[in-house]
């Protein structure tokens, strides 16, 4: 009966991962609904301000920002937004895969990168093999909030002010559905007009207060941290959006190797028990 | 009926109000400025402050922001909130933070970026995902 008490205490701790898994399956699924909801919720935000930039740039074409003019590209900064915690499936995985292959190809054309990462996975990765790394900031959470990224942002922007860097991109994962997320790289600075403001012909400007200069510095300065924000919040849609997924199949496996268990526990049960028959059986005859 | 006029006051992180009314009084920099409908456009940065929106003759509403911007249309009033009060020192101080965790970090760094062994390491995992991948579509 040794085996079959063996088997026993297999399937019973099991089901307690199971009942764990599934539980965590749970948890995303409501987290996730809660952080698409965010996603939506900074939407209009970012939408308003690339338009008031769009007016801007265009109703003063002599005032040029250094954020709306391109320049000869020697070193670029990255800010990588990863998740705090693992069990996500391979989420940070093909982060780090696309970012990889990008910086490569970065490094061939003879582009130096400083790094900004954001959340605790990706400071990990970077750390252990020796990249750049100019900010860094972690543990933001479930739902992050605009202030965590103010510090992180600045300096990124500030190196961008200095001359240190010539450009700015964003890497983080793209929420498309709950099945798939795929690996974005966005570029922030300098800023890419939009196609459709170009449509905006008519002549008519904003009284500025202080002055144009001062007024399009702040507006910019925000534009790039609700950018960076929306990354962000995006990006814990997908960690919970691949945490579930990767929790359900978990649970599934653990229900399969449970009815196999399940099984063999049986076999070993009838087992025991026509071998005690027969010695039964056989005893009695002997008799 | 008297005139209205369309105003949304969102932030980064939330869209706080959406309505119409009669006239939005708002903390500019330079002073409280009152927005009546077909003002001329105007953009300007905000400071903390209460927003008030007159909703009819007998009802307001106040908001409270941080600072911001405010940008106005003949028909439109948009309130860009900050959700968190902003002062040089203080974004200074959270830059210094985050430059600090950084180098926190680095201070065992090796000379160079290793991508050999970070694409190791990568390949490793994905094979490791795969391998479960295909072990599932071996069960089902």
């Amino acid at each position: 009966m040794a085996k079959s008490k063996e088997i026993r205490t297999k399937i019973s701790s099991i089901k307690s991962t199971q009942k764990i898994t599934r539980a965590m399956e749970m948890v995303a699924a409501s987290k996730m609904r809660k952080a698409q909801e965010r996603m939506r919720k900074s939407r209009p935000y970012a939408e308003k301000m690339r338009q008031i930039i769009g007016h801007l740039a265009q109703a003063h074409p002599e005032y040029k920002h250094p954020y709306l003019v391109g320049r000869p590209v020697q070193r670029i900064g990255l800010i990588v937004i990863s998740s705090d915690r693992g069990l996500c499936g391979g989420l940070n995985t093909g982060l780090f895969r696309t970012t990889l292959a990008a910086m490569k190809r970065w490094r061939n054309s003879k582009i130096e990168m400083n790094l900004c990462t954001i959340g605790s996975k990706s400071s990990m990765f970077f750390r252990r093999f020796g990249a750049n790394m100019v900010a860094q900031k972690d543990h933001l959470g479930d739902a992050p909030t605009l202030i965590d990224l103010i510090g992180p942002v600045k300096v990124m922007l500030d190196a961008y002010n200095e001359g240190q860097i010539d450009q700015l991109y964003v890497i983080f994962n793209r929420f498309i559905n709950t099945m798939s997320q795929s690996p974005q790289i966005q570029q922030l600075l300098p800023v890419v007009a939009d196609e459709e403001d170009a449509l905006l012909t008519h002549h008519w400007d904003y009284i500025y207060e202080p002055e144009a200069q001062a007024v399009l510095d702040g507006l910019l300065m925000r534009y790039i941290e609700s950018l960076v924000y929306q990354a962000l919040v995006e990006n814990v849609a997908c960690e919970q959006a691949a945490r579930m997924v990767a929790m359900k199949s978990a649970s599934d496996n653990a229900g399969s190797l449970i009815e196999e268990l399940q099984l063999a526990y049986n076999k070993a049960r009838q087992a025991a028990i026509t071998q005690e028959l027969s010695e039964i059986v056989s005893g009695a005859a002997a008799v | 009926m008297a005139m209205t006029i369309h105003v949304d006051i969102v932030s980064a992180e939330s869209q706080i109000f959406s309505g119409l009314a009669e006239m939005v009084v708002a903390p500019a920099v330079n002073g409280d400025v009152g927005i009546l409908p077909r003002h001329a456009p105007l953009l300007t940065p905000l400071r903390a402050g209460a927003v008030k929106i007159q909703l009819s003759s007998d009802h307001e509403e106040l908001f409270y922001v941080s600072g911001g911007m405010l940008e106005v249309q003949p028909h439109l009033v948009t309130i860009l909130s900050d959700t968190a009060l902003r002062a040089h020192d203080l974004d200074e101080e959270a830059a210094l933070e985050a430059k600090q965790r950084a180098e926190k970090l680095l201070q065992d760094r090796k000379t160079a970026f290793d991508y050999a062994k970070a694409q190791a390491e990568l390949a490793e995992a994905v094979a490791q995902l795969r391998a479960i991948a295909r072990l599932r579509k071996i069960r089902k």
